[in-house]
């Protein structure tokens, strides 16, 4: 029995040393969950890793975690879409320089039945106060990711504080955008998110596109390099060679002819 | 609700279908769980034997730790570990955050208490047994460790697969140190998450029935295994 197991360890071990010897170049993309649910990153990659032979390795989690994790070293390009946190990061010498990659939109998606009534309103901060008038459910991230920093700023904007009914109607669910849609569409909330993650839901319930095309509602992507000059271990090269392409012709090319359904989810608008 | 059965039967016969890409999500969950398990067996075991048969001032708080640990919050070890292999932390130059490795680490941290307790349980209730035997053969306590780690290598079993079953099935670790990289890192649990989070609960919920099935055919596997190694035990005895 004994023997059996130290043949089983070792076969085993076999089968680790490969892929883990065998590396191809890669890096590391701290990034956000819209890009990667939405089925974009899957999209363009395989482009760029067919050109280039360096393989590009995304995590995704919420734009705050994103920026922490590249603040502790953990990733050798950012993406994400909260710019003036993006612009802090720079600024504090984490990055090397940001740069505009694309654009889509934020929505606000709700039950169809719209106790709140904003369906066509072209004011997200109106709508926002109908909502919290009402008392409807409303499902926030609640974890600081740049949907959420969106969020609060239209609050702000509204002159309610949402977090006073924290647990009312007010729902932080801590989590990203897809669970959090989850929990929309279970409870018949309102919600604020980004469309690509939208377009690409698979369990929308009853809930349905109630308010979209106010200009505030606007979501640009940027990219940074992490310092190589803060994490020595940067792989800066590679990186760099990442967002050259992201930012050129064949990556602004890639963005643009990515659908869904026939709808187009992300703009290019790199300079 | 008739088209989320329409939707899950589509989602198993994907997946039986041998779709390459979920295999090899299948694959990594096992090598990385199976990996952290026998780390965890290694290290395990003696210490819960060792804890069993000796006697020292301390011994009574070690065992409630231990005991205590085997209830440590996956999410907790995932980010102790990502803060020791992070590019700032200690461990950073070995390069191993968002690595398979990195993942086994992680289980091993939640596995072995779980190995070392059980193996505190009943190495102990052996060694009760076995005690007047012992002494009269002039073995030392931690002389016999060995000895009682072997006779009862069938109940440790079980010891195994509670640890297994706990690596297997978490999540919380894994996706902080892991990083659920496509084709590198992504596992079972963490596609049962992202899956979740795109609202593809059909696709999520079929592939924790798959999950389920391997639990299954691993247990089914060992105990077998260990049904026959107690028949020929007795044949020899």
């Amino acid at each position: 029995m004994i023997r059996n197991f130290i043949r089983a360890a070792l076969v085993s071990l076999g089968f680790f040393a490969g892929p883990l010897s065998a590396e191809s170049p890669f890096i590391v993309v701290q990034s956000t969950t819209s890009t990667q649910n939405s089925g974009l990153l899957d999209y363009i990659l395989p482009g760029f890793e067919a050109e280039t032979g360096i393989d590009v390795r995304v995590v995704a989690v919420g734009t705050g975690q994103a920026i922490r994790n590249a603040i502790n070293g953990d990733g050798d390009v950012l993406l994400v879409h909260a710019k003036p946190a993006e612009e802090q990061f720079v600024a504090d010498g984490w990055g090397v320089e940001r740069l505009d990659v694309m654009y889509n939109d934020f929505i606000l998606v709700g039950p169809k039945s719209d106790p709140a009534n904003v369906k066509g309103e072209m004011d997200i901060v109106a709508a926002l106060t109908a909502v919290s008038e009402a008392e409807a459910p409303f499902a926030s991230r609640g974890d600081d990711s740049g949907t959420h920093k969106a969020e609060m700023r239209h609050w702000d904007a509204s002159g309610v504080d949402p977090t006073d009914a924290s647990g009312k109607w007010y729902r932080e669910t801590g989590s990203g955008m897809g669970a959090t849609l989850n929990v929309a569409s279970g409870m018949e909330a309102y919600a604020l998110t980004d469309r690509g993650t939208w377009q690409s839901f698979g369990n929308k319930g009853n809930l349905e596109v109630l308010v979209e095309g106010d200009p505030r509602l606007y979501n640009q992507y940027g990219v940074i390099l992490v310092n190589p000059a803060k994490h020595p271990r940067v792989r800066a090269a590679a990186g760099q060679r990442f967002i050259e392409w992201l930012t050129g012709p064949d990556g602004q090319a890639a963005i643009a002819s990515y659908k869904l359904d026939g709808e187009q989810l992300f703009f290019p608008n790199a300079d | 609700m008739q088209g989320f059965a329409a939707e899950f039967h589509s989602a198993i016969s994907l997946i039986l279908n041998g779709d390459a890409e979920l295999w090899a999500i299948v694959l990594l969950s096992l090598k990385v769980s199976v990996f952290a398990v026998m780390i965890a067996a290694l290290i395990g075991m003696p210490v819960g034997a060792a804890l069993a048969v000796a006697r020292f001032p301390g011994r009574r708080v070690m065992i409630v730790l231990m005991n205590a640990l085997m209830g440590l919050p996956p999410v907790v070890v995932g980010l102790l570990v990502y803060l020791m292999l992070s590019r700032s932390g200690p461990l950073g130059v070995l390069e191993l955050l968002y690595t398979p490795t990195a993942m086994i680490i992680a289980q091993v941290v939640l596995v072995t208490p779980i190995v070392s307790a059980l193996t505190r349980q009943v190495v102990e209730m052996l060694a009760e047994e076995y005690s007047e035997q012992l002494r009269s053969l002039g073995v030392s306590r931690l002389a016999s460790v060995p000895v009682l780690l072997w006779d009862a290598r069938l109940a440790l079993v079980t010891a195994l697969l509670a640890g297994f079953g706990r690596a297997i099935a978490e999540v919380g670790a894994v996706i902080i140190v892991g990083g659920n990289i496509n084709h590198v890192t992504r596992v079972m649990t963490t596609t049962i998450a992202l899956e979740t989070s795109k609202g593809n609960l059909a696709m999520a919920l079929a592939l924790g029935a798959i999950l389920i099935g391997i639990a299954v055919a691993v247990n089914a596997m060992v105990s077998t295994l260990s049904l026959r190694a107690e028949r020929e035990g007795l044949r020899h005895a």
